[in-house]
């Protein structure tokens, strides 16, 4: 079972004293503006869970891995995420 | 940008929600996203992105300054895969950036 944005939703909804639609609004809200944020190649840093970071990738030529044939691989900006050393040692609080 | 900042961006945007709710409801989702992450549930935020955990096994690592040989324990570790919208929406930027100059 994945969690969704549904199941956050539902934990924001128990803790403020808002409607589930306005929640939903709100969560949405936090999304849309991460978004905005990484869409103008600026970094993002959630102290505490980790840092999304666009990056330039120059142009390259890749391989289509069932021919092998060249083919080049434009340029493009891709979002990169690195997770904070508390969310590592959360994860890793009972031994994997 | 950082969490608080991203804080006041969303509470400028939501003026009938106060910027102390808006600090509760952002610590809400980070910390679903951990305790998910915590127990090896996967996340997806449609648009945004998912979340998995993978194990990573025990190796031999060196020390880089001295070369020294440590053991690196077995661990969990997150990866992020981004969504379809946001790699989009990303990347269109960047070429409407390159074209302006």
């Amino acid at each position: 079972m994945a969690m969704t944005k549904a199941n956050i939703v539902e934990e924001v909804y128990k803790k403020v004293g808002f409607s589930k639609s306005q929640a939903a609004e709100i969560v949405e809200t936090v999304f849309e503006t991460m978004k905005q944020v990484l869409e103008r190649g600026e970094k993002l840093k959630i102290s505490g869970f980790g840092n999304f970071t666009p990056r330039d990738k120059k142009i390259r030529i890749g391989r289509n891995p069932k021919t092998g044939e060249a083919i080049e691989i434009s340029a493009r900006r891709v979002v990169t995420f690195k997770a904070s050393p508390v969310l590592k040692s959360r994860m890793n609080e009972s031994s994997p | 940008m950082t969490k608080s900042q991203l804080i006041e961006t969303v509470a400028s945007q939501l003026e009938n929600v106060s910027k102390k709710d808006i600090e509760i409801i952002v610590e809400t989702i980070f910390s679903c996203m951990t305790d998910a992450l915590t127990r090896d549930e996967r996340i997806e935020i449609r648009g945004f992105g998912s979340f998995v955990s993978k194990i990573r096994d025990a190796r031999e690592g060196r020390n880089p300054k001295t070369g020294e040989k440590v053991s690196v324990p077995k661990k969990r570790t997150p990866f992020f895969t981004v969504g379809k919208e946001l790699k989009e929406r990303v990347n269109l930027k960047k070429h409407l950036n390159s074209t302006n100059g």
